[in-house]
């Protein structure tokens, strides 16, 4: 057996049925390999590596499972690079394998060398450079334990091409030890007590839910949290789902495009219990001023986020799950009562007036929300979206209702254009059983446009939905509000035909130009029985309000009719 | 320039004895915007691991987040911060000084006697010296040597061990 062999025999073992790559010089032995073995894995073959790294969060995402992708040595692995970076930032359990020249190449500058061990080590959980084809097993081994324990990420193999295709001698081992990784999973009993008083205790309480929820699965312990206690819940961009949005406690999501609703819970809070959060600055908006009324409970599983950019009362470290558990059973036995109720009633009467205060768009052209309200009415609980970034992607975190965990699929820290379309390429692939839509921008959809082509060759049908405003559109937004409208470097033109596009790729294209049509046609894309780009073509200047200024402090959202919201918390 | 609220920390790191351990840790500071004053690694009482030793100026916040960001690396076993109440901290450092006269070779002798300092060249022209100690004792000694005409300094950085009791 050589060591191309013995990696998809391990990457069998650990469960791995479907990678995302592309072939090229040094790493033929190991697709070589996966033709021997017959259908144990499948290769998606993109169109470009950066759609394979893509592929592997959505497909990863959707499932909770590492998704692999593969790339050759220097240019294809680089193209790997946006794609790691990305899952890196939004915690996304990943392995991604590279290429390399063999070793008694590297340092000369070999053909299609690069230094990719290198290149990784800041936007990896954790990279590993394979030297000899008995390592290759346990290696592996490692990768995957690394990439899904504690906190998720992605772990980059940097596999020379003479250690794919030597024998291997050794026997695999059967588990694997790593001395420097031990995350810490179960809660420390006093600081959960601690947490479960302060919660208690609390007047104005507040759940901030965010990737770390749906990391860990914690969505009954959040939903059980919140519901005994009457605790309003917001979200994150990456918490999105994990507390069903239709649910009146739920507040939607916080931040910079976040709802008003949920920005002024964090301001007028006297207890944050923020979950898997990391505190961004699209969050937070001036952190200075940021919550300054509120204690936070910070729970993370990752103890270099506690304290990282917001000053926390009560660190708790530990897996989401089996903290709220352990939480929720705290308060049981303390059982107290939450004396939350006034705060509720306040709570309750500003959403209603926030939910009220969105004017219905009127106009010819089509408004971006009147896609979001077109597909509120026509997706599932199970249908998966994903987004490219931009203003649509905003739109969609606002707007979009979401009840279940992991089917809302977004690039958040990194903020990724050309994330959506191999993003659901890859949920599509995971869990075929779903309906998969993706929104998308007509900038952020050129980015990795070419995987329109892995998706007719493969048969996985996903419905791209083009917010088409021939514009950068969020970029655009902020000349017209931070730089008096001078707009450098955001045109697209108005040239592009992306249905005659989808066509010329052997799928279908739809283009709509009137509101009245969107149901109708997005609703028969979506239960299309091949790939169907909707192109919508939208009012080129419509703005994602409500807006934070960057930096601003949280009060100074603008762009809703609702004034003086502050009265509301008074 | 110390910000007031800033120290001076030495934090000892073990870590498995992996190519690119130090690339790791160099960039994982200047990723984070954190500052390294010195660092010296070397292998440790057991086989494939290294000991770091790292020293920083930072306020608190900023030293729990090295401490935690260094943590978090795979190839981190632990990390400890040293304090100076109840750690050995030493430096090796090697001077090389002019010698101008005999009177000058004599202070120098003298000296080297004072701060257990080594010759471990001599020259008509310099002498040069390796003394160990804290970084406190080898900044006065070279205060002391500067009226002979410095030619050259190689330090190590500190290295350091807890002490027991």
């Amino acid at each position: 057996m050589n060591g191309a062999e013995a990696l998809v025999k391990t990457l069998m073992k650990q469960g791995v049925k479907t990678t995302w790559g592309i072939t090229g010089g040094v790493i033929i032995p190991l697709f070589d390999a996966m033709l021997a073995e017959d259908g144990g894995i499948t290769n998606i073959l993109t169109r470009h590596e950066q759609g394979a790294a893509h592929a592997a969060e959505g497909y990863a995402r959707a499932l909770g499972k590492p998704g692999v992708c593969i790339g050759t040595s220097g240019p294809g692995a680089t193209n790997l690079v946006t794609g790691i970076m990305d899952a890196y930032m939004d915690s996304v359990p990943m392995i991604a394998l590279g290429g390399q020249v063999a070793t008694g190449l590297i340092g000369n500058d070999a053909f299609q060398e690069t230094d990719m061990y290198g290149i990784t080590m800041p936007i990896t959980k954790h990279s590993f450079a394979l030297r000899n084809p008995n390592e290759i097993a346990s290696t592996v081994m490692k990768a995957f334990r690394i990439a899904t324990e504690g906190r998720p990420g992605p772990v980059y193999i940097d596999m020379p091409a003479d250690v794919l295709r030597k024998e291997v001698t050794a026997a695999a081992p059967t588990e694997v030890h790593i001395e420097g990784f031990q995350p810490t999973l179960a809660p420390n009993h006093r600081q959960v007590m601690r947490a479960g008083e302060l919660v208690l205790n609390a007047e104005r309480p507040l759940i901030i839910a965010g990737g770390g929820v749906m990391a860990s699965g914690a969505f009954s312990e959040l939903a059980q949290l919140a519901v005994m206690l009457n605790i309003p819940v917001a979200t994150t961009l990456q918490g999105k789902g994990a507390f069903d949005e239709r649910h009146p406690l739920c507040l939607g999501a916080v931040g910079m495009h976040g709802r008003k609703i949920a920005n002024y819970a964090q301001m007028n809070a006297d207890v944050i219990i923020a979950i898997g959060v990391r505190f961004s600055d699209r969050i937070t908006g001036n952190l200075a001023s940021y919550a300054e009324n509120a204690k936070v409970i910070h729970i993370d599983v990752d103890p270099a986020e506690i304290g990282k950019n917001v000053k926390v009362e009560l660190p708790v470290v530990g897996d989401a799950k089996l903290t709220l558990a352990a939480l929720n059973e705290s308060i049981v036995k303390l059982a107290k009562k939450g004396k939350s109720s006034a705060w509720n009633e306040k709570v309750a009467a500003f959403k209603k007036v926030c939910d009220k205060c969105i004017p219905v768009p009127e106009g010819k052209a089509i408004h971006p929300r009147q896609i979001i309200y077109a597909l509120n009415s026509l997706l599932k609980e199970d249908d998966i979206v994903t987004t490219g970034v931009g203003q649509h992607q905003m739109f969609a975190m606002h707007f979009l209702y979401r009840s279940r965990p992991r089917t809302f699929i977004s690039s958040g820290g990194s903020g990724t254009m050309g994330y959506g379309l191999p993003a659901a390429m890859g949920a599509k692939v995971a869990l075929p059983d779903r309906r998969v839509v993706c929104i998308d921008g007509d900038g952020s959809f050129q980015m990795n446009i070419q995987e329109l082509g892995t998706l007719k060759e493969n048969d996985i049908n996903v419905t791209p939905v083009i917010f088409n405003n021939s514009y950068l559109g969020m970029v655009r937004q902020w000349l017209e509000l931070f730089y008096e409208k001078r707009y450098a470097q955001v045109n697209l033109g108005k040239s592009i035909q992306f249905a005659k596009i989808a066509e010329a790729y052997g799928l279908r294209g739809e283009v709509v130009e009137r509101a009245s049509e969107l149901k109708e046609k997005l609703g028969s894309a979506m239960n299309a029985d091949c790939t169907t780009v909707v192109d919508v073509r939208i009012e080129e200047e419509s703005n994602i309000v409500p807006m934070l200024p960057p930096g601003g402090h949280l009060r100074q959202m603008f762009g809703t009719c609702i004034k003086g919201p502050d009265r509301w918390f008074e | 320039m110390i910000a007031v609220d800033e120290k001076k920390h030495t934090i000892s790191v073990t870590v498995e004895d992996q190519p690119g351990v130090l690339t790791r840790i160099a960039g994982l500071f200047a990723r984070r915007n954190f500052n390294i004053e010195t660092i010296t690694v070397g292998k440790s009482e057991r086989e494939g691991i290294s000991k770091m030793v790292i020293t920083v100026t930072a306020n608190e916040r900023v030293l729990e987040q090295v401490e935690k960001q260094i943590n978090k690396l795979i190839d981190t076993i632990k990390v400890s911060e040293m304090p100076e109440k109840t750690s050995h901290i030493a430096e090796l450092c090697l001077v090389k000084v002019a010698v101008p006269d005999r009177k000058a070779r004599e202070d120098i002798l003298s000296y080297a006697g004072v701060y257990h300092a080594k010759v471990i060249g001599m020259t008509e022209k310099t002498a040069t010296m390796c003394i160990v100690g804290s970084p406190e004792e080898i900044e006065s000694y070279i205060k002391l040597m500067l009226p002979f005409g410095i030619k050259e300094i190689s330090r190590t950085g500190v290295t350091a061990i807890s002490k027991d009791w």
